[in-house]
């Protein structure tokens, strides 16, 4: 697709590029869940004295690159990063507190399951210097979870959302809607008590089954009944919009809603086109270096990465430049998602291709422009995979 | 040369998977014409498509060498021809250059609806008919029971059917001296003008166009000149051989044999099948009785799915054509589906062989519209015109009247399905001719018109019987019809592609039908469509397709940005495997589906 008017240059930076966010992967999980095709391992015994070391190896490396810069946020995702031990979390923080200068106000998110014995290390992760948890409740109700494949119970994970609360400023929790046989009664009710304890931040994902995980195993093989059609999934989706909004937590992202200010800051990195990098098995970073926006890929299989990483080679991580039109689409695919939109800057709105698309899109309003400030409506956001399909058409 | 009275020259009738090709295999066998080591299965039938489809398409042709009980040496000609309607014009003209049939039930199904079809063309031809009994290995064979239904069935004298085992080998010996001693030599004079049958002929990428010939009269030898009576053409043959069943070099062929020429001949459209060939001087005065030209009476498009393969097609199509006088064709352009090829068939299987063969052999993926017969408009002023394509439909004000043409199909059916048959018929305007029953089976006749037999007409028989029904049907003429041309409109667009001819009082169930199709089809796009079927400017039938609610991907972080973005393009690609009509996207396959009727 020709974007002859496109330009490294011409792509505003939204985000500050003094600023960077670090994500740290821990890739191993007590269970493997059925929904989930994210990088994760059930691995019984882990050298957790071994991973520090190599993250901290890798931070150092990474720091070589990105000189100069203020970290204003970190992300333990996974995986499972409460089953790291305190200590581990602790060696990952002191190394990337060494490497760059920490913003006053820096956000440290870890991703927890809500059992008893992850509440336990609670303590222990703020002390490391954790400051926010994002907990994966998935459901509320024990049958639900049990379909989910999860390992914790309702009641099990409100006592550790009690034990989040009096110890992080912090915490937020996911839950996964459009299950297999829910009501949109269901969902309300559901949805409802969610609310209702306060939270400041919720995500909300709709369930989607992705090749190669159980659930996409057994949809392939005809089970899996029950699943909501695109009717009733968008009838769900039509009321999370509804509550959270008349409770004050209106989706500030697709599927994350929060109190203003509550936002997850290391995520709107990802939205708004800033620069982060990634550690850990399978990781991914964008960073800008000498006007070129670089993607960073680490090595996937936990094994060949600890091994590369020991060897303190770089052999750990691929780079690879993005080309102008890739940057604009991902910053067109990431930015659309936000409520707010993204701004497309001068010069791209000179392609016409470019424009018919966004005035066709405007005409259903799926879209609204408002200078250079491009965003989805209320009825572009749960169509926006068509909106930025036609965005992008030749 | 061998001497007439040591000639046989026979074809096999027979149903598909009634044994025929086993059969065959097994005589070739038996008297060692092929050697062990290069034996495979179903050895006449070349093509991939055949032996995949258990069909044979094109006649082949074997020369056997047998010693028989009496101590004499036969010479046999075998003639495989194809067993299925659409291919009876083949049938008829191989029929033409032989004295006999093996006619071949499978002793455990009885006598199928093809079968009777090519049988009647063997007794047409005034053969020598030897029955054969096959499968009496299997528990379920009846012989005598079958063989009863050959007697009422088919009329014939059944008490000396041969019981065949083509599988285990019983019975091999007995059929080779029943067509030494059943069926009557050929005859001819090797003194007399030569005169000879073009019984087929075919391209070979090395040889060139290879001619299939049975000598009536005369001698035929390498290097003499040879004239073609239909168009008057000379041709010297540089190759003259048989079919064991790979081509052996001979010196001379005479009357009653049964080989093939070469002759520096170009293209299979220079040969005409029926032809007779004679001497260029001192040639035969009178020609033999010529064959009628096979007609194509199914017509649809076939496109490139990707238009840039617009010339690839060309190619394919040009190719094949090559060597299927039957299969016609010409340019045609859509505003739906672009440039493509206009093609006509002998009826649906030979239409969906080309299809396979050119998306197989050629890697070309097609998009085929819907099929259509070949409708005959009368015109205000008098004059007639042919209508291959709906879409080409001219102005009503013009039109007087519109005929479409019309067959005789015959139905062989197990008693107890015999309810839904004749309810399918009469769904399909069908008048009864015809009910007779033979044992526990039913045979109907139905006058039917064609246009409602093309669609999906055999498979719903299959379904509604189980697969137990047999169907044939010959082309009988045409008869005027309240016809109608019924056009679709997607999203107020008109689809050409998807418009067709419908008898007036089917047009809204058919209209209904295909717009209710059409809404699963077709995926949700960002604005609602309406859909709809009208005759001339009245819509008859109306669906509206909701618009898109949902397929926003639920999460996306950092480490899905690549991941997304590639699927993302993917979905670009994706969608120009899609036709546009207007801002509709249509998906390839639903130009087919569409047409498929349930009911």
């Amino acid at each position: 697709m020709p974007l002859p008017n496109l330009s490294q240059a011409a792509l505003p930076d939204l985000a500050d590029p003094s600023t960077l966010g670090l994500y740290v992967h821990w890739p191993f999980c007590q269970a493997k869940c059925p929904y989930c095709d994210f990088n994760s391992h059930v691995m019984a015994n882990v050298d957790q004295k071994r991973w520090a070391l190599a993250l901290s190896h890798e931070i150092k490396r990474v720091g070589a690159l990105t000189q100069d810069r203020t970290l204003t946020s970190i992300f333990f995702g996974g995986g499972t990063p409460s089953l790291m031990d305190p200590e581990t979390v602790e060696a990952v923080l002191v190394a990337a507190h060494e490497t760059w200068r920490w913003a006053n106000s820096i956000e440290i998110t870890l991703e927890a399951n809500p059992t008893s014995i992850e509440a336990n290390r609670f303590r222990g992760y703020r002390t490391a210097g954790v400051n926010r948890v994002s907990m994966g409740f998935q459901a509320m109700n024990d049958d639900d979870l049990k379909r989910l494949g999860r390992l914790h119970s309702a009641q099990e994970a409100m006592a550790a959302l009690e034990v989040a609360r009096s110890t992080f400023n912090r915490v937020s929790f996911d839950l996964i809607y459009a299950r297999q046989d829910q009501t949109l009664p269901a969902w309300r009710d559901e949805l409802t008590r969610a609310l209702e304890t306060g939270v400041d931040h919720l995500s909300l994902y709709q369930l989607t089954i992705e090749d190669g995980t159980a659930f996409g195993d057994r949809l392939a093989k005809g089970g899996l009944k029950g699943l909501p059609d695109e009717d009733r999934a968008a009838d769900m989706w039509d009321l999370t919009q509804e509550l959270t909004e008349a409770r004050g937590m209106p989706g500030y992202e697709i599927s994350n809603h929060a109190r203003p200010d509550a936002e997850s800051r290391h995520n709107l990195l990802y939205w708004q086109g800033g620069d982060y990098a990634g550690v850990g098995p399978g990781a991914h970073g964008r960073l800008t270096r000498d006007g070129m926006r670089v993607a960073t890929e680490c090595v996937k299989q936990p094994g060949l990465w600890l091994a590369a990483a020991e060897q303190a080679e770089s052999a750990t991580t691929q780079l690879t430049a993005l080309s102008a039109k890739e940057v604009f689409e991902e910053r067109l695919m990431m930015g659309l998602r936000l409520r707010d939109g993204v701004d497309l800057g001068s010069s791209a709105l000179e392609n016409t291709s470019l424009c018919n698309n966004i005035k066709l899109l405007v005409d259903f309003g799926l879209v609204a422009l408002t200078g250079t400030q491009l965003r989805a409506t209320d009825q572009g956001r749960p169509v926006l995979n068509s909106v930025l399909r036609q965005l992008l058409a030749d | 040369m061998t001497e007439l009275s040591h000639i046989r020259n026979f074809s096999i009738v027979a149903h598909i998977d009634h044994g025929k090709s086993t059969l065959a295999d097994r005589l070739i066998q038996e008297t060692e014409t092929v050697a062990s080591r290069d034996m495979k299965a179903q050895l006449l039938d070349s093509m991939d498509i055949e032996r995949e489809r258990g069909i044979t398409i094109k006649a082949n042709t074997v020369r056997i060498e047998y010693k028989a009980q009496n101590g004499e040496h036969y010479t046999l000609n075998l003639i495989d021809t194809p067993g299925h309607v659409d291919f009876a014009y083949e049938v008829s003209r191989s029929m033409r250059a032989v004295e006999g049939s093996l006619l071949v039930v499978d002793s455990t199904q009885g006598v199928e609806a093809q079968t009777l079809a090519n049988v009647y063309q063997a007794i047409d031809a005034d053969h020598e008919i030897v029955p054969v009994l096959n499968k009496i290995d299997l528990p379920a064979s009846e012989c005598e029971k079958v063989a009863e239904q050959i007697e009422d069935v088919i009329g014939i004298d059944a008490s000396e059917a041969i019981q065949v085992s083509a599988k285990t080998g019983v019975g091999i010996v007995e059929t080779l001296e029943a067509i030494v001693h059943k069926l009557p030599a050929p005859q001819g004079d090797v003194d007399a003008p030569l005169k000879a049958m073009l019984v087929d002929s075919w391209y070979d990428a090395y040889l060139g166009v290879i001619v299939l010939v049975r000598i009536i009269d005369g001698r035929m030898k390498k290097g003499d000149r040879v004239k073609f009576m239909s168009n008057g053409t000379v041709h010297g043959i540089d190759k003259i051989g048989v079919f064991r069943p790979q081509m052996q070099d001979v010196d001379v062929l005479g009357p009653g044999e049964i080989g093939f020429i070469t002759a520096s001949i170009k293209q299979v459209r220079d040969t005409r099948v029926g032809d007779t060939i004679t001497s260029e001087k001192k040639g035969a005065e009178t020609a033999l009785d010529g064959f009628k030209p096979s007609q194509p009476v199914v017509f649809c498009g076939l496109f490139p799915v990707d238009s840039a393969q617009f010339e690839d097609l060309r190619d394919a199509i040009e190719k094949l054509a090559l060597n299927d006088a039957s299969f016609s064709y010409e340019m045609e352009t859509s505003a739906a589906l672009g440039f493509g090829f206009r093609c006509g068939f002998l009826g649906l299987l030979h239409l969906e062989v080309i299809r396979d063969r050119i998306e197989r052999e050629y890697n070309i993926e097609l998009i085929t519209t819907a099929p259509s017969v070949v409708y005959h408009i009368y015109m205000k002023d008098g004059s007639m015109q042919e209508l291959h394509n709906p879409a080409d439909m001219p102005d009503l004000t013009h039109v007087d009247h519109l005929e479409e043409p019309r067959i005789k199909a015959t139905i062989l059916v197990p008693d107890e399905y015999l309810g839904d048959v004749l309810k399918l018929c009469q769904d399909r305007r069908g008048i009864q001719l015809d009910l007779t029953y033979a044992g526990s089976r039913a045979m109907t006749v139905y006058d039917l018109p064609l246009n409602e037999v093309v669609f999906d007409f055999y498979d719903r028989l299959k379904s509604v019987t189980k697969g137990y029904a047999s169907f044939d049907y010959q082309v009988t003429g045409y008869a005027t019809d309240n016809l109608v041309k019924m056009s679709v409109l997607v999203n107020d667009e008109p689809v050409d592609a998807l418009s067709m001819m419908v008898h007036r009082d089917r047009a809204e169930q058919r209209g209904r039908a295909m717009c209710e199709k059409l809404k699963d089809l077709i995926p949700r796009h960002m604005f609602k469509i309406p859909i709809q079927a009208a005759i001339g400017g009245k819509v008859i039938a109306r669906e509206t397709l909701s618009a898109l609610r949902k397929d926003v991907t639920a999460k996306c972080y950092g480490g899905d940005a690549t991941r997304k973005r590639k699927l993302l393009d993917k979905q670009k690609a994706g969608k120009k495997k899609m036709r546009q009509f207007g801002k509709v996207d249509i998906p390839q396959e639903a130009f087919i589906s569409a047409l498929k009727m349930d009911s």
